[in-house]
């Protein structure tokens, strides 16, 4: 598989030699470095310039669907398999996982997520949403959902929206001393984490999925769709794979890959 | 008011050719902003080579000498130059009281108004030499228009208008802003342009200059002619109680 | 006090080992900035003259439109040349999103008001001094603005810096339609953006250090040529 996988790159090495391939992501993996590890691995291998957007996972979707890109990494499952059934992508791949984490300045002693939210609610947090329809932002709205609780109605009170991007909300929670929810990764090389620890980890319901989209050439005539699939199988492949495991912070992992065949 | 056989009598007096007057007016009126400037003017200027307008302040010489090189249109009346066809604006220039001078080098000043005039390229430096010298600035040529002189300002003015090669020459209060030796330049400069043919009109208050320089007076008052009259007629002897009145310095309005 | 401290230590270093990074991000601002400013010029100056100095209807009203889209948000324009330069918009097929020629055209977008309005007041100051003198004279419309162009030449300079700073400085448009795609379209203000959004706020500080002399760089350039030339040249 790779060394046919290989000798498929040889071969059109020379006609995708001068291509690129544009990957519309989420921020979680560019904040994170990961990018910064994994792709010079990749165009040292393929050949293929890769160029990262990195954006919001909710523009990052809508770019992909007005075909502004060739692959869409992004996290937010349920969004993905719509664009995928709508046609606009090929079928999407699982690449990696991490967690979300809420962090504060206290630690929040709960059974689930959604019990440590129904705490927060009751001390009038402060909690910062990012409230920019991101994977992250998704995710925070199930967690509340599944707390019965509805934090929109305190919006502007003790819950707060920002509007803006993981990093830009995280420096706003160290300023403000408040909770907010991230993921792993990005929280791990944030270097501004002030007096902020983590306040709550280590769920299921906090599991933060990964996923690989090629869009669709039949969607989109002028994507790259020859770089496209070897980014995608490179990525969810043995080489891709081991290259996300060996990237760490400290001894710790920042990714887990868990791509299946 | 024109008595044109006296007009006649003193160009020959003076040794000027006879020719007709430069420019005739008949019955002008020139309203601003709802106020009557000039009401009913008629004369005739600019049979001898100096024609000066007089009058207290107020009685519509500049407004009249705006007239004259088409920055304003009479509301009645009308104007008629010798030349037969229509007033063509380069034969007639304007030197205002305070000069207006492009953010350029004298001689940049100078090369500008050439080229707007239509003097050929290879023909404008020398043109714009002859015009220095002529002005006396010569050794002012590089320096910025703006940094001259008031006098040397005046000077620049004048000769850019003589770039024109105009057959009119107006002139709004040259020496208003001028000490006395600045003022006895641009009175030279004004006698050599009307050696080379030129016709002037010049709007003054200083009686002095208009004695040294004019052929013929016409005193405006509230926008009519109230007399006009030979140079020195009028200074010995003006037929009008509102001349007399100005030249004694009893001005009234 | 910490964080500047740290801040200047940071754009010292990147400064002094002259890092590659730094300098292509720095190279590209400039190309981009200077670029847009370049093409608002070519718009701004003749539209800004016919504006301050011509006669013709509607003139007012585009005087009052250009005027007010000075304040033109970036991220607003960003947005609008996205929809526009988008595969899915009507400009899809050039494939300019995510290009410098994409940002080229959105700072041109926010400069183009700057040059033209400022050039209208400098040219109708100009103008209004110069009127009577035109008039006697009996220049043609178009030789009078070359006129007045070449004459406020140097109160035009102040224009153009307007609009360098403007470009230099604004990041909302062209993180949109550049991307921020690294070694592609990465420049001064959206590494900034993205080193904040990172935490890394002294990086981030430094970086905006770096930006801050280069303007003052520029400027004084700029006051520096129009000195001397005014001095050398006809005042």
């Amino acid at each position: 598989m790779i060394r046919l996988a290989s000798l498929f790159v040889l071969l059109t090495l020379p006609a995708v030699a001068q291509d690129h391939i544009l990957i519309q992501s989420t921020t979680s993996t560019q904040n994170s470095g990961l990018y910064d590890h994994l792709l010079p691995v990749f165009e040292a291998e393929t050949g293929i310039e890769t160029r990262v957007v990195a954006v919001g996972t909710g523009q990052a979707i809508r770019n992909a669907t007005n075909c502004d890109g060739d692959v869409l990494l992004v996290h937010a499952h349920a969004a993905e398999d719509a664009f995928v059934a709508a046609g606009y992508g090929l079928p999407r791949r699982d690449v990696m996982y991490n967690d979300f984490i809420l962090i504060g300045p206290d630690v929040i002693l709960a059974d689930s997520p959604a019990d440590a939210l129904t705490l927060l609610a009751r001390a009038q947090g402060p909690f910062l949403s990012r409230g920019d329809d991101s994977g992250t932002h998704r995710r925070e709205t199930e967690l509340w959902r599944a707390a019965g609780i509805d934090p929109t109605t305190s919006s502007g009170t003790w819950y707060r929206e920002t509007g803006s991007g993981m990093g830009a909300t995280l420096n706003i929670t160290a300023a403000m001393d408040a909770y907010t929810l991230t993921d792993r990764a990005t929280w791990l090389t944030f270097a501004n984490s002030a007096d902020l620890i983590i306040a709550y980890e280590g769920h299921a319901d906090l599991n933060n999925q990964y996923g690989v989209i090629a869009v669709s050439p039949d969607h989109c005539p002028s994507v790259n769709a020859t770089g496209a699939r070897i980014f995608v199988d490179w990525i969810t492949g043995p080489q891709g794979q081991a290259t996300i495991a060996a990237y760490r912070m400290n001894g710790a992992p920042l990714f887990t890959p868990n791509a299946t065949e | 008011m024109v008595e044109s056989n006296r007009l006649t009598n003193l160009a020959h007096h003076r040794g000027a050719q006879t020719r007709p007057p430069a420019v005739r007016l008949h019955d002008i009126q020139l309203r601003r902003g709802g106020q009557p400037i000039l009401r009913g003017l008629s004369a005739e200027l600019g049979q001898a080579d100096v024609s000066a307008i007089m009058g207290p302040n107020g009685a519509g010489k500049t407004q009249l000498l705006r007239l004259l090189a088409g920055l304003a249109q009479p509301d009645g009346g009308t104007v008629h130059f010798a030349w037969p066809d229509a007033p063509e604006k380069h034969r007639i220039a304007l030197v205002f009281q305070r000069p207006v001078l492009l953010r350029r080098s004298t001689l940049g000043n100078l090369s500008h108004a050439l080229r707007q005039y239509g003097v050929p390229r290879r023909r404008r430096l020398s043109r714009a030499m002859e015009l220095l010298a002529f002005g006396d600035l010569t050794d002012r040529a590089r320096t910025p228009a703006r940094a001259l002189s008031g006098g040397e300002q005046q000077r620049l003015a004048l000769v850019r208008a003589m770039a024109a090669a105009p057959d009119l020459l107006l002139l709004d209060e040259p020496t208003s802003n001028l000490d006395p030796r600045s003022t006895a330049a641009i009175e030279a400069l004004i006698l050599r342009a009307t050696a080379q043919g030129v016709r002037v009109i010049l709007v003054t208050h200083d009686a002095g200059q208009a004695r040294r320089l004019a052929d013929d007076i016409l005193f405006l008052h509230d926008g009519q002619v109230a007399e006009h009259s030979p140079a020195a007629r009028f200074f010995d002897m003006p037929a009008s109680a509102q001349a007399a009145a100005y030249l004694q310095g009893d001005l009234y309005l | 006090m910490q964080d500047f401290t740290t801040a200047f230590f940071a754009a010292f270093d990147l400064v002094l080992t002259l890092d590659p990074d730094l300098m292509q991000i720095v190279g590209l601002s400039l190309l981009v900035s200077g670029a847009a400013v370049a093409l608002s010029c070519l718009i701004g100056f003749p539209l800004g003259a016919a504006l301050g100095a011509g006669r013709f209807p509607g003139r007012l009203p585009l005087l009052v439109l250009v005027n007010a889209a000075m304040g033109l948000p970036p991220v607003v324009v960003g947005l609008t040349l996205y929809l526009l330069l988008s595969r899915a918009g009507p400009l899809g097929p050039l494939g300019l999103l995510y290009t410098p020629a994409a940002m080229i055209l959105a700072q041109a977008v926010l400069v183009t008001p700057i040059v033209a309005a400022l050039t209208a007041q400098i040219v109708a100051d100009l103008s209004e001094e110069y009127r009577d003198l035109f008039a006697t004279m009996g220049m043609s419309r178009t030789a009078q603005a070359a006129t007045l162009m070449w004459d406020g030449r140097f109160a035009l300079t102040t224009a153009v810096l307007a609009g360098a700073g403007r470009a230099l400085a604004e990041v909302g448009a062209v993180i949109i339609v550049g991307g921020n795609i690294d070694h592609v379209t990465r420049v001064m203000t959206t590494a900034i953006a993205l080193e904040t959004s990172r935490g890394a706020l002294e990086l981030a500080l430094g970086l905006g250090l770096i930006l801050l002399a280069l303007s003052l760089g520029i400027n004084a350039a700029l006051m520096g040529m129009r000195a001397t030339a005014r001095r050398l040249a006809d005042g």
